[in-house]
């Protein structure tokens, strides 16, 4: 072969030490740091979430003032979504779309690693907002002008890192379509393509669509807090509404760029425990497809109180609506897929079960919320707070969870502790339910979302809520052990680890070698 | 049985005894649903809320009853075989397209007639113009000289500093009372002005069934219409986040009958003529 002579350098394994990771352009290496570094957010993330829970513990102000706290639960949301839910997802997507696809690698394996790198450093600036004189942002992730021009020093430090991770996830989203279109297989036709990898790809979509208005959106706040513009103020002619417009223009598809690659995920663990491929492969194709045009088109359903034309309200509430439709099919497909199956309870079946019953939940209470009149009274209260926990932890993190269960054999080569997982998975289940369903309790008793202390008659509700808070964060700790431990060894773990998959990650041995598919796998 | 299995099962029932010692002693929906105010707003949205709320149990009913038969059924430890023929079902699938449609269909009628209702701010016999302030709201009648700011009582305000000592149980009403309650007539169509001063904050009374933004520099329409027989005093809060005291600036509604209504603001204009007088 006329690359002999080159063959060397495509076979050698990583660099040692710290270099590897530094220098390194391998999709797997990538991939881990990503869900290395989204697991610490994970942790900090909820760290943040830990003292707003012990102070939300009793009424009264025992833990922080009332400053600090707006500072937490602005971080918590700022962290989460930004450091923990999306990286997990390029994660992932850096280590499985090339494996499932038949790809050697990701198509730009050096801006993969800068958008890496980008990231880590947006997170090393965000953070150190806490130094800075006046402390960290406090007006709600929204950042919703007027509040968020009071913030002090911080202001600049944290758009630039919003910036930051914009650029981030573009160059993260322009990889993944790259390497969609033009990398697959011989024969991988995009209807053979495995769900996870289909999610992927319309989110990258969805991520180049919006992250650059919400670029556009924090660069105008840039401008009114330095440059004496009024984009967003009324005295000189703006509109603070104007930025709620442009946010949620970005923030609703945002929501969904968090959702759809759980879907693919819980697509992947559902049809493979029970045995039978997925129902209605195409149908779930194309319901994602739908729900990320909505996600278009329903922005304004955020801010139903803010003061809309009644025919804005209107057309927000039905187009909001419409969503529960393409939502309704992967959920009945999914549940088709387990009819007839040959169903086990392995810890990744049980995050993606779980994931199918709890997400639904916070389905109905989105189904609830679009319907604008009752939204006057759920708007801004902790029914909001406990619908969007439900589809974003039980949904998108649990989703994320199945995922790692998946798949950590196929990174470590190792089989993990399964009592350990199922206790973890248990654990969590139970918790995250004491922590989040008395939330709709306090939502519709009339209990604000963003308060540090509050009324009397919210206490209990609130006590229970704190107790399991503190019970789902530790279980987390068991799930940091479980992954450490399995790094280390345990049980080998063979190509094809379960008992029924599909799918080209399951041909390459565990662990997966450092260089997969240099030679094209043959799909029929 | 594994020490690991056992050791779940018992803190499945440790949780879910915990869960239940938790539960409040008395049983009050006021605690757990929204309420049905006071208002013929906040009847309605209670009315609507209901109804959504029996759809989704009924849906939740279905799906999660063949999901669990399904669980149940088709399990591997139970000889269950994988049947890899059922991939496809067009009628199924057309059916559980189309059926959902209608069912929203038939929550978006009486969600719009509602909707436009809520929005009709017309034939109102007060206004009150509401504006929020960081952190208090101030309200002026329009057409007279009364207005007056409404912040925190004192006696909240001690309590929720950082170290009080004080234990909010002990004051009544905590965070929910201020030194100057809005007072409205009852019966009366009362149009709300709502703007703010610094940064958005908005205007929420749960008994009223309404909440809108109070954002600078523009002005947002509400009203509200309490019964005839139910004169009261009704509590809400800030609702939208803006800045640090955020949690203690609440509404205070006084509603009256409109007689008694009456002379309470003929006496505050007396107080402001009196004001403007020695001024």
């Amino acid at each position: 072969m006329a690359h002999a002579g080159h063959h060397d350098d495509h076979a050698h394994g990583p660099r040692k030490g710290i270099a590897r990771w530094l220098t390194t352009t391998n999709h797997k290496d990538i991939g881990t740091m990503y869900l290395v570094f989204s697991l610490l957010m994970f942790l900090v993330g909820g760290a943040f979430a830990f003292v707003v829970r012990a102070e939300l513990f009793q009424p009264g102000l025992q833990l922080v003032n009332p400053a600090f706290f707006n500072q937490m639960t602005t971080m918590h949301a700022l962290v989460m979504v930004f450091g923990a839910v999306m990286p997990a997802t390029v994660g992932l997507a850096n280590w499985m779309i090339p494996l499932q696809i038949g790809a050697p690698d990701m198509a730009l394996p050096r801006m993969n690693l800068f958008s890496f790198w980008l990231l880590a450093f947006a997170f090393l600036l965000l953070l150190s907002t806490f130094l800075m004189p006046g402390g960290a942002p406090a007006s709600g992730w929204t950042l919703y002008p007027p509040l968020v021009l009071q913030t002090g020093e911080a202001f600049p430090l944290a758009i630039f890192a919003i910036h930051l991770m914009g650029a981030s996830s573009i160059m993260g989203a322009i990889n993944v379509i790259v390497t969609i279109v033009n990398m697959r297989a011989p024969g991988m036709t995009l209807l053979k393509m495995p769900l996870f990898t289909w999610s992927w790809l319309i989110t990258a979509y969805l991520l180049i669509a919006v992250m650059p208005v919400f670029a556009g959106a924090v660069t105008m706040l840039l401008t009114d807090y330095f440059f004496q513009t009024s984009f967003f103020n009324a005295a000189g002619g703006g509109d603070p509404v104007l930025y709620q417009h442009v946010f949620w223009f970005f923030g609703h598809p945002e929501v969904y760029i968090m959702i759809l690659p759980a879907f693919g995920i819980v697509s992947e663990v559902i049809s493979t425990f029970s045995r039978k491929p997925i129902f209605g492969y195409e149908a779930m194709v194309y319901a994602i497809a739908s729900i990320a045009f909505l996600s278009f088109i329903v922005w304004a359903h955020h801010m139903f109180t803010v003061g809309m034309p009644l025919s804005g309200q209107m057309f927000f509430m039905l187009a909001t609506m419409l969503i529960a439709v393409p939502t309704g099919v992967k959920i009945f497909n999914w549940t088709a897929t387990l009819w007839r199956g040959s169903i086990t309870f392995e810890p990744p079946m049980l995050f993606a079960l779980a994931f199918l019953f709890l997400f639904t939940i916070g389905g109905f209470s989105g189904l609830m919320l679009a319907i604008v009149p009752v939204d006057f009274q759920y708007h801004d209260t902790y029914f909001v707070v406990a619908h969007f926990h439900y589809v974003l932890v039980p949904g998108s993190v649990f989703a994320l969870m199945a995922a790692v269960y998946y798949w950590l054999p196929k990174w470590t080569g190792h089989m993990y502790d399964m009592r350990l997982a199922k206790l973890h998975f248990w654990l969590s289940a139970i918790f995250v339910n004491v922590l989040f369903f008395p939330q709709h309790f306090l939502g519709l008793a009339g209990m604000p979302r963003r308060i540090p202390d509050y009324a009397a008659q919210f206490a209990d509700w609130n006590m229970v809520s704190s107790i399991g808070a503190f019970g789902f964060g530790l279980s987390q700790l068991l799930f940091v052990w479980l992954i450490v431990k399995c790094a280390r060894g345990g049980e080998r773990a063979t190509a094809g680890v379960w008992e029924y998959q599909h799918g080209l990650e399951w041909t390459v041995p565990s662990p997966a070698p450092y260089h997969t598919f240099d030679k094209a796998p043959e799909v029929r | 049985m594994t020490i690991a299995n056992r050791f779940m099962k018992r803190s499945v029932v440790a949780g879910a005894g915990a869960m239940l010692a938790a539960l409040p002693a008395r049983a009050d929906w006021s605690l757990i649903n929204m309420s049905e105010g006071v208002s013929v707003l906040s009847r309605e949205i209670y009315d609507m809320h209901m109804i959504m709320f029996w759809i989704c149990t009924a849906i939740a009913v279905v799906t999660f009853g063949a999901m669990i038969l399904a669980m149940i059924r088709f399990r591997k430890s139970r000889g269950a075989v994988a049947d890899h023929k059922l991939l496809h079902n067009a009628r199924l699938e057309a059916a559980w397209t189309i059926v959902p449609v209608i069912i929203l269909i038939a929550m978006a009628i009486p969600s719009v007639e509602k909707l436009v209702r809520i929005e009709d701010t017309s034939g109102s016999g007060l206004t009150v113009k509401v504006t929020g302030h960081q952190w208090y709201w101030q309200y002026e009648y329009l057409g007279t000289d009364v207005t007056f700011y409404s912040r925190l009582a004192r006696s909240s305000d001690f309590a929720r500093q950082k170290g009080s000592g004080i234990d909010p149980r002990s004051v009544e009403n905590y965070l929910l009372e201020v030194d100057n309650p809005l007072v409205i007539p009852t019966g009366v169509k009362v149009r709300l002005l709502l703007t703010a001063n610094d940064v958005i904050h908005a205007w929420w009374v749960p008994d009223f069934g309404m909440k809108r933004d109070a954002v600078p520099g523009f002005i947002n329409e509400m009203w509200i219409s309490v019964d005839e027989d139910k004169p009261g005093t009704y509590r809400g809060q800030c609702a939208e986040l803006c800045g640090a005291d955020h949690g203690f600036m609440p509404v205070v509604v006084e509603a009256k009958p409109e007689a008694e209504f009456a002379a309470w603001l003929l006496n505050q204009k007396k107080v402001a003529t009196s004001v403007a007088a020695t001024e």
